[in-house]
């Protein structure tokens, strides 16, 4: 390369790993601009979200204590008397909910633009796997201050994982620690939360956004049909980064807002021995599968509504993590296309689910 | 010439496979049976005492822990003792005697059961198990109903 990259500590650097390529390659990735690019921004979102997380989850561990008599004291504790403890909790919390919605909209953004196809394949599988993980995240994360609404949610949604036939009960001794749920339980999810989904989730998580930078953003159909001097690109570095930038501080400004102005309640503590309290609700984003659960019948077919109900998911959730290999392919002429009416319906339901779960 | 090279070959493919098998096995076994927890002692409760019989005031309820799992103790207003297992049947919950609709209802999923412990309305699909209520010198003792 050129003399002066050979000075200083980038220099020095350059000489040992060879990093001037890779830099040449950044400064030349390109981003295509059009009306839908604003759906690039949404993994980034997410991608920060996850940060926050990871960031407010280390400095919420500096105080909590895992077990089922201390787990709940320990979050109260750092709520009440540690100096902004309600602040990192509330944004932990309201953080993850609002990563799982970005990482929906991205999804399915991905999904309409249908950037998911080749050669892009395993970066929409890796995708839906992080989608999983993060879900696992949540699941497991609502248990941890051990208070009464998420005792009960684990506990069903841990029974709804043992309908299954022939590995259920395993899978939920497995997930329970035990038959029940119990402080067992609890440092189970604990140690998911915190040591078993973020090892995994980080390494896709590497995987995935090396896809992405090797590939680059997906042009879509109507821009790649474009001739080549009317396509528009922007520089990814630094023009697109600090859009990205920009976007963040939006993100973690409304965060904030959300955290303050609506801080995330404790509730009351568990006791595995008192009655379920009304309003038992899975986090939103179960919230459809339950309620479709809700409405199977007990009996369906002679099979067991629950397990048809949690088998129909798996398979559907299988169909959605394969769609770029069996996507259905048409001339680009008609008006309705398979996939965006595939897309809608998937969309449709989940809205429509969810929202009939909060109101009933 | 070939014929015996290959199969020698494949001799070491397949004890080599075969070690990697065993290897991974030898892995997961213990893993495996680690993540299985173990039987807990305390869990094998043949009766449990309440407390004295005027205590419990009819048309009242109180869940009683049973070994691990809770059992639902309702005096009825004539006085009569019923205890069901609390453990809702659909999903896990735990039930809760209601006074005023005289019924036992379990508040995650709105499953009802009459005071029997038959489910009558909503997602269960069993009645809740019941138990034995005796009143041994004075006290309430729930047992096991012996099958």
């Amino acid at each position: 390369m050129s003399e002066t990259s050979k000075r200083g500590v980038f220099g020095w650097l350059d000489d040992r790993f060879h990093l001037a390529p890779l830099v040449d390659y950044m400064r030349h990735k390109e981003v295509p601009v059009h009306r839908h690019s604003i759906w690039y921004y949404m993994g980034g979102v997410t991608l920060f979200l996850f940060i926050v997380q990871l960031f407010t989850g280390i400095l919420l561990l500096m105080y909590y204590r895992p077990g089922a008599e201390s787990a709940y004291e320990s979050v109260r504790f750092l709520m009440n008397k540690v100096p902004f403890g309600w602040l990192f909790r509330a944004v932990h919390s309201w953080g993850a909910n609002i990563f799982i919605l970005f990482a929906f909209v991205h999804m399915f953004s991905t999904f309409f633009t249908r950037a998911y196809g080749r050669p892009r394949e395993l970066t929409w599988v890796t995708g839906f796997v992080l989608l999983a993980l993060g879900m696992g995240f949540g699941f497991s994360g609502y248990l941890l201050p051990w208070n009464e609404l998420a005792f009960f949610a684990t506990k069903v949604g841990t029974d709804i994982a043992g309908v299954l036939p022939v590995v259920g009960d395993a899978i939920k001794v497995f997930l329970r620690g035990g038959e029940d749920v119990t402080g067992a339980t609890l440092i189970r999810f604990y140690a998911f939360h915190i040591a078993l989904i973020p090892a995994i989730f980080t390494g896709i998580l590497g995987v995935h956004l090396l896809f992405v930078q090797r590939q680059g953003m997906h042009e879509p159909e109507f821009v790649s049909r474009q001739p080549e001097g009317e396509k528009r690109t922007m520089a990814f570095f630094p023009n697109f980064l600090l859009r990205d930038l920009f976007v963040w501080l939006i993100v973690l400004n409304v965060l904030l807002f959300l955290a303050v102005f609506y801080p995330w309640e404790l509730g009351l503590e568990a006791d595995p021995f008192a009655s379920a309290p009304q309003g038992i609700k899975p986090e939103w984003y179960f919230m459809f599968m339950f309620q479709t659960l809700k409405l199977i019948p007990a009996h369906v077919l002679g099979l067991e509504g629950e397990m048809l109900g949690v088998l129909v998911f798996m398979l559907a959730g299988l169909a959605w993590m394969l769609v770029p290999f069996w996507e259905i392919r048409t001339r680009a002429t008609g008006r309705l296309k398979p996939m965006a009416v595939i897309g809608f319906l998937a969309l449709g339901f989940i809205v429509i689910m969810t929202i009939v779960g909060y109101l009933v | 010439m070939a014929e015996p090279k290959r199969s020698r070959r494949s001799f070491l493919n397949y004890v080599l496979g075969g070690g990697l098998l065993g290897w991974i096995g030898s892995v997961i076994y213990p893993v495996a049976s680690y993540l299985r927890p173990p039987a807990e002692a305390g869990g094998d409760v043949a009766s449990v005492k309440w407390g004295p019989e005027g205590d419990f005031r009819p048309g009242t309820s109180a869940i009683v822990k049973f070994g691990r799992k809770p059992v639902l103790l309702v005096r009825l207003e004539d006085g009569e003792f019923r205890a069901l297992s609390a453990t809702c049947t659909h999903l896990d919950c735990t039930v809760q005697f209601r006074s005023d609709q005289r019924d036992i209802w379990c508040a995650c999923h709105n499953g009802v059961y009459d005071l029997r412990g038959q489910n009558v309305s909503g997602p269960p699909p069993r009645p809740l198990g019941p138990y034995a209520v005796n009143i041994v010198d004075g006290d309430v003792v729930i047992a096991r109903l012996e099958a």
